[in-house]
């Protein structure tokens, strides 16, 4: 069946009142799936910053395009839940609109483009600028949960790395990278220190979103489903980027620039080349939040 | 005086063993694999006492069993019996939880979690094997290798990383304006002493040595030696220095062991060993070395 016989038939069986939709369970998955993710999250929340294998389903669409973070969205969705999905801060981007159609036909639920207005965030390397609250979850989509893999390619070893908080390696890299640049050149997937005892990789958002995480109010899920990791940072738990005495971290710089739409100057920015003269101008990344200064 | 570190009935195997292991290799039967299982018996009821500031030697041919003794005080390898005990007051202040109330030794080092061991080698000690290959990262700077060990001990500022790095490396002569250079820019000898400065990085209280000389020149040889004999003396350090060069162990050790397929054969002064050989293979090995 395609996919748009099968949303089709989905349309038809709802307006019948009924909820299983093209001989699927609500929520794509089967129960036992749903069980074993809820459960592989329970402990990833219980160790914060601990990679948890499960066994990662497959999905009607291909892995490395958000399924981790979509079986962890379904895995948690009721009929209640009001979903919002942006990829990169947009919410009208192609991969979020297709998972956004895609969750609302399998688990009917309501969509929002406003971050405070949603109880579930899915996001691919953003996380919203309006502070979130306790009662909202921030699911974020992972390509590499491995922080260490910049260094060392075996798995078995980071691994061994990580139980032994054996982590000399990841800061000889960052020190390598000041003697040879005068400073640190990660931009995104900025490795930090969680519950002061793992590293981790917090998916490529740029540093801009690290401190977001620290302390924060919501809980946050990473999935990564072709690479079969879940792990989580739990509220009020602290997240430290890797920093020096002498070279401490700091976040993206846009003094001098605002938002084009909307005026922000403390948002993060999207550059864009505005036409064949190649005029540059800045955008907010986060669209949603655009819209409602904008409005 | 207490030794700083004592070992105990210390023995590797390497294969599934039988209970003919033991009585079936050694030197008096010339092999250390087991003629009934296979097994290798690397090193077998190693037992001895290391003191501070004292340089101990082990001399052995290739297949004796010294780079395995190394090996399993260094905690790469697990030993698959016996015992390390350190003293008290030898600067594991970060960890008294190895020590029973009341006791002057800890409890055995060998038994320890991989987290604790690599705690336990970080605070005490420093290693130079003959392959800077295996000592060294060779693509990261000079610098970078010290600070490694650096910072798996914590510290946390580029400067003060970077100013230990440079005392170092100016204490083993290669010269400072290299610092930011990989190791595989260097020729052998110079290698061989960044690895003597990324040992020494952590202050350790023990060096293993395994070899440093080998496959170096003469006269780099001597320079390396007379290096490591400075360090000492400097540093307070004991050094556990493996060879099969008399000549290094005539050189830098007061106190010898000779080991042969697996057991050691023989212990005593330097001086008596090399003058008054007890043991044939002893004898052997001192008639083709003079």
């Amino acid at each position: 069946m395609q996919m748009h016989e099968w949303l089709e038939q989905e349309d038809l069986l709802r307006k019948k009142g009924d909820s299983i939709v093209g001989g699927y369970p609500y929520g794509f998955m089967d129960d036992g799936a749903k069980k074993d993710i809820r459960r592989s999250i329970l402990k990833a929340v219980a160790i914060p910053g601990y990679q948890v294998p499960y066994g990662s389903r497959e999905m009607p669409i291909a892995r490395g395009w958000g399924t981790g973070g979509i079986q962890i969205t379904l895995s948690l969705i009721t009929p209640d839940d009001i979903l919002k999905v942006i990829d990169q801060g947009c919410d009208g981007s192609v991969n979020a609109v297709n998972i956004k159609k895609f969750i609302q036909a399998v688990a009917d639920v309501q969509i929002t483009n406003d971050t405070l207005a949603a109880t579930v965030v899915q996001t691919r390397h953003r996380i919203p600028e309006e502070a979130m609250s306790a009662g909202q979850i921030l699911v974020l989509q992972v390509p590499y949960p491995e922080a260490l893999r910049e260094v060392e390619a075996s798995e078995a070893e980071t691994r061994r790395m990580h139980a032994e908080a054996d982590y000399s390696r990841m800061w000889l890299y960052l020190y390598e990278d000041i003697v040879n640049y005068g400073e640190i050149t990660i931009s995104y997937r900025y490795p930090v220190t969680v519950n002061g005892r793992y590293i981790m990789d917090p998916s490529p958002i740029p540093r801009w979103d690290v401190p977001k995480l620290h302390m924060a109010e919501t809980l946050f899920l990473f999935g990564a489903g072709r690479e079969k990791r879940i792990y989580a940072i739990p509220p009020h738990t602290t997240v430290e980027p890797l920093e020096f005495e002498d070279h401490t971290f700091r976040v993206e710089d846009f003094s001098g620039k605002s938002c084009a739409r909307c005026g922000a100057t403390d948002t993060f920015l999207d550059e864009v080349i505005e036409n064949a003269g190649g005029d540059r101008v800045h955008y907010c990344s986060d669209s949603g939040y655009c819209d409602k200064r904008s409005a | 005086m207490e030794p700083l570190i004592r070992i105990r009935g210390l023995s590797k195997r390497f294969g599934n063993g039988c209970n003919r292991c033991l009585s079936a290799t050694g030197p008096e039967f010339e092999t250390n694999m087991c003629p009934h299982c296979g097994s290798v018996v690397a090193c077998n009821d190693v037992s001895f006492d290391l003191f501070k500031n004292e340089a101990l030697g082990i001399v052995g041919e290739s297949g004796s069993g010294k780079s395995t003794l190394v090996r399993l005080l260094h905690f790469e390898w697990d030993a698959t019996d016996g015992s390390m005990e350190i003293q008290r007051n030898a600067g594991l202040d970060t960890m008294p939880e190895l020590f029973a109330d009341g006791d002057l030794y800890s409890r055995n080092l060998l038994g320890l979690s991989p987290f604790q061991k690599r705690q336990v080698r970080n605070a005490l000690m420093g290693i130079v094997y003959q392959n800077p290959f295996l000592g060294l990262r060779m693509n990261v700077s000079s610098g970078g290798n010290i600070a490694e060990r650096l910072l798996g001990a914590g510290w946390r500022n580029i400067g003060k990383m970077r100013k230990r790095a440079a005392e170092l490396l100016e204490k083993t002569e290669i010269p400072l304006d290299r610092m930011d250079e990989p190791p595989k820019n260097f020729s052998g000898g110079m290698q061989q002493r960044v690895q003597i400065a990324k040992a020494l990085s952590n202050n350790p209280l023990i060096l293993y040595l395994d070899e440093v000389t080998t496959g170096l020149d003469l006269s780099v040889q001597a320079r390396v030696l007379d290096l490591i004999r400075t360090l000492q003396s400097e540093y307070k350090l004991s050094l556990l220095v493996v060879s099969h060069d008399l000549g290094v162990i005539n050189l830098l050790c007061q106190r010898t062991m000779v080991m042969k397929y697996g057991r050691v054969v023989e212990a005593g002064l330097t001086d008596q060993i090399l003058q008054d050989p007890q043991h044939k293979y002893t004898q052997l090995l001192v008639a083709s070395q003079l």
